[in-house]
């Protein structure tokens, strides 16, 4: 069988201020009609270029040598004109982040509008027919609805589906799939991929699925493409590269994977209670939709209580929207709750004064998400890392201060020698051992990491999991880890709280939780996570979630598992499910039996 | 719609006020008078003059009165021009200058976006260089030095350009016929050109780096189709925030371009006023060109929601 789209010794170069970068290397490969061809890599490989350049999509700096060919016809060097015939109809693409690739001031229905009839001349009632048939497949709900809407208007999965939607109307051969699920919740995700999946079962169309995540590929490709600098290290069928990796760095790439099967070994935590939350509340006013009307209520943590022992991790999961970065900023007070006790260590923070408060703030630090932006781009890491130590150690002498600084980096695994560097000069991984530094400098007893790793590669995240893991071995501190990825969370906590929209759904010791999930929302989240063993991804039942999430603003959301108590009037003050305690301090909240 | 527009009438009364006060009381800290001319009155009929416009009483309840006087619509006399009252000089001059100021506009704004499209595609080439260039010359060389030297070709030397002969009118009115109206125009126009199509440039080329320009290409559209569909609106948002104020700005008329052109439009009369201490008519300039800047970024707001429809008022 001759391949739908055949690439040879393709080469792009990029001309930058700072000289020619070289991000494809030579890359050949083949897409057979109807199969799936997974390309892994992680940033900086060259894997989305690679793509574009075969599109003729790179930008202006960039150059590209080589052949693309479809069904035979080379598709470099051909004028715009003759490219288009074939870009949008038989070879489309979905993107990364839907939200800036749909064009902000176009409703959805004349985006897709337009990739439909540019191709193919029909009547537009014809069209709307076809636009609303496709957004049913793509299981958009109301369609003639949507069509009018735009696209800041939809939920980031919806948006998802508007550009599968606008990629398969007008029947391709190849379906280009840029990290199509990368930006999502893990359930939205599971819906995307499986119905990409679908593409290629239904409609035979072939796929091409660039992604950094080996679970995604391992659900999905037939054939892998390990891709690391701008070249190809290893290429084979998927179980091949799954299940005998020839190459170290796939082997090291799976290696990295967090799983939901593996148990970590975790240091023992003692019996010290230091943190107590009591029902914590925080709401936030959101504008009315009328003109006069009176702003809205924002339950973003709707009553939450936990106790956090000294070396112990609470792992608190959950999806966008679900209240668990407001929940850190409450503990932390960050953010004054409504309502409820944050016990530190005895003391009822809620009622301190802010100067206690600040004295306090020595004992609990955080690490944030996105390394880059939470360190100031002006000031040297030496001096972000001292910044906590100025604040709440005054009094220390300039060397005693220097010294800490180059002892905590060491122990950061940074080189002490790099204090007057700047972030940008410094990798992800590196500026995200700063924040841990910047956070750890002043021994505190207590580290939030929301979302600490994930933005980092697989490799990276895994070396800094391994570090905040012997930090804490060492420290004996208490930790909250905050994230969407319950594999990472599997890695580091003793016990796990998941959260649905501001409250607990299901909270146990973490072995507990991940073998007998209770709640139906755990076990959605649980069955969604792919996991990079293609044989069981392609066996696997799951469990899906269907639609959206309902609305924060919707008084009836805390009941979606609990419809039989639901009193249908959106004004109607709801019940709260409770947590009952199933097994010892395994807790799960009232639902509905499924 | 209508409650949104009325809160924003409502929101800017304060506003005015603020201004009306300040311009009221700056207006009097300035030396002498209206009636400080060269040759002294004499003092009883000064007196009397100065009784019939109240400019005897404190100062204070000058300020009442005018208050009260506007607040029912009234600008009061001018000062100066012993036989009109502000409101009609305003009614003279304003549509003079509002003319020419449309007019100037219109022809920056079609020149100044179709060049900073035209430079943002070719980006770094010789044409994008070129048009950067004489922007900057736009720019930089004020209306003083370009009025005289367009008059100079266009009117006195009278060139020929495509076989047409220029030889426009250097300066007059003539009720606004188009060969009078030709010069102040473009002189009117040329730095707006130049800073819009700056401008343009600037955010095209950053809308051009989007990712659903990329979306947009990769669906197989043509370069022009991707421009005009998908890049111009949002391109053009940071030119609306700054059309705003500017159109203000010529719509009250240029004090250089009118009186190098005579052209009888609003921004003689108001520095005429300044420097005749005529304290009515500069107030009621003043009030004018207000609340055109109020009336003007009500509107840019509104063409910003037709726009981009993330900010669109729900």
């Amino acid at each position: 069988m001759s391949a739908l789209l055949e690439i040879r010794d393709l080469d792009v170069h990029f001309s930058t201020p700072d000289g020619d970068i070289h991000a494809v290397k030579k890359v050949s490969l083949d897409i057979a009609e109807g199969t799936c061809l997974g390309v892994v890599g992680e940033s900086g490989s060259g894997k989305s270029q690679l793509f574009l350049a075969a599109m003729g999509l790179l930008a202006a700096n960039g150059r590209t040598s080589g052949s693309v060919r479809y069904r035979g016809q080379e598709l470099l060097g051909l004028e715009p004109r003759e490219l288009n015939q074939y870009r949008g109809s038989k070879i489309t693409m979905i993107f990364q982040d839907p939200l800036t690739s749909l064009t902000p001031h176009m409703t959805i229905g004349a985006q897709i509008m337009e990739a439909l009839t540019l191709h193919q001349k029909m009547p537009r009632e014809e069209a709307e027919r076809r636009i609303r048939e496709i957004l049913e497949y793509v299981r958009i709900p109301e369609a003639a609805r949507r069509m009018k809407q735009y696209p800041h208007e939809l939920s980031g999965g919806m948006r998802q589906r508007v550009m599968i939607a606008m990629a398969t109307i007008t029947g391709p051969d190849l379906v280009i799939a840029d990290e199509p699920t990368t930006a999502l919740d893990v359930t939205v995700q599971a819906q995307i991929l499986e119905i990409l999946r679908a593409l290629k079962t239904d409609k035979k169309t072939a796929l091409a699925l660039i992604s950094h995540d080996m679970g995604v590929i391992a659900g999905s490709a037939d054939q892998v493409q390990v891709m690391r600098h701008g070249e190809v290290v290893e290429r084979g069928d998927v179980d091949e590269i799954f299940y005998a990796p020839r190459h170290d760095y796939t082997r090291m790439l799976l290696g990295s994977m967090p799983r939901l099967d593996q148990e970590p070994d975790l240091a023992a935590s003692s019996a010290k209670l230091l943190l107590d939350v009591e029902d914590v509340k925080v709401t936030f006013p959101i504008k009315g939709e009328g003109f006069f009307a009176p702003p809205r209520l924002l339950r973003a943590v709707d009553g939450i209580s936990f106790t956090l022992r000294a070396g112990e991790t609470l792992g608190v999961v959950g999806e966008s929207g679900c209240g668990k970065s407001t929940l850190a900023r409450a503990v932390l007070q960050l953010i004054p709750p409504d309502s409820g006790q944050v016990v530190w260590l005895g003391r009822d923070l809620t009622v301190e004064k802010q100067d206690a408060i600040r004295r306090a703030r020595k004992d609990f630090q955080i690490v944030f998400q996105d390394p880059l932006a939470s360190l100031d781009p002006r000031m040297p890491v030496g001096v972000s890392i001292a910044e906590p130590l100025r604040a709440l150690e005054p009094g220390l002498t300039r060397n005693e201060i220097r010294a800490r600084v180059a002892a905590i980096m060491r122990k950061a695994g940074l080189d002490p020698a790099w204090i007057n560097r700047y972030p940008h000069e410094l990798s992800g991984g590196q500026n995200q051992r700063v924040g841990i530094a910047r956070a750890m400098i002043v021994e505190p007893k207590m580290v939030v990491c929301d979302e600490a790793v994930s933005a980092l590669d697989v490799s990276i995240q895994a070396q800094i999991v391994a570090l905040i893991k012997s930090l804490q071995a060492e420290t004996g501190m208490a930790m909250i880890f905050i994230s969407h990825d319950l594999s990472v969370v599997r890695q580091l906590s003793h016990r796990v709280m998941v959260l649905y929209l501001g409250r607990v759904v299901e909270t146990a010791a973490a072995d507990d939780l991940y073998r007998d999930p209770r709640h139906p929302y755990t076990r959605a989240l649980l069955s969604a996570v792919p996991t990079p063993d293609p044989r069981r991804e392609r066996a696997r039942k799951r469990t899906l979630l269907t639609g959206d999430l309902p609305s924060p603003l919707d008084s009836r959301a805390p009941l979606a598992f609990l419809k039989s108590r639901r009193v249908d009037d959106p004004q109607a003050e709801q019940y709260r499910p409770q947590l009952l305690e199933v097994s010892a301090g395994h807790f799960v909240a009232e639902h509905d039996p499924p | 719609m209508i409650g949104y527009a009325l809160k924003r009438f409502l929101g800017a009364l304060p506003t005015l006020f603020i201004i009306v006060t300040v311009a009221f009381f700056m207006m009097r800290a300035a030396p002498g008078g209206p009636f400080d001319a060269a040759r002294k009155l004499p003092p009883e009929i000064e007196r009397n003059v100065k009784a019939a416009y109240n400019l005897d009483k404190p100062l204070i309840v000058q300020y009442g009165i005018y208050l009260e006087r506007l607040a029912q619509g009234d600008l009061g006399p001018s000062f100066k021009n012993k036989d009109f009252t502000v409101a009609q000089l305003i009614g003279i001059g304003l549509p003079v200058s509002m003319r020419l100021g449309l007019l100037a506009m219109a022809l920056a704004i079609s020149l100044g976006v179709s060049l900073g499209v035209w430079a943002a595609l070719r980006q770094n080439q010789w044409q994008d260089y070129s048009v950067m260039t004489v922007a900057m010359f736009g720019i930089t060389v004020p209306t003083f030095v370009t009025a005289p030297l367009l008059t100079l070709l266009f009117g006195v030397y009278g060139v020929h350009i495509f076989g047409l002969e220029f030889n426009l009118p250097v300066g007059g009115w003539n009720g606004g016929a188009w060969r009078n109206m030709a010069l102040p125009v473009v002189v009117l126009s040329l730095p707006q050109i130049a800073i819009i199509a700056r401008l343009t440039r600037g955010s095209m080329i950053e809308v051009l780096r989007s990712n659903y320009i990329r979306t947009a290409r990769a669906k197989g559209l043509s370069a022009n189709a991707v421009v005009l569909r998908h890049a111009l609106r949002a391109a053009l948002l940071p030119l609306v925030s700054y059309l705003g104020p500017a159109v203000a700005g010529i719509l009250t008329g240029s004090l250089i371009v009118e009186e190098i052109f005579g052209v009888p439009g609003i921004g003689r009369y108001f520095i005429q006023a300044a420097l005749n201490r005529d304290y009515t008519l500069v107030m009621g300039v003043v009030i004018c060109y207000a609340a055109l800047i109020v009336l003007l970024n009500f509107i840019a707001d509104m063409i910003y929601g037709l726009l981009d429809p993330r900010v669109r008022l729900s």
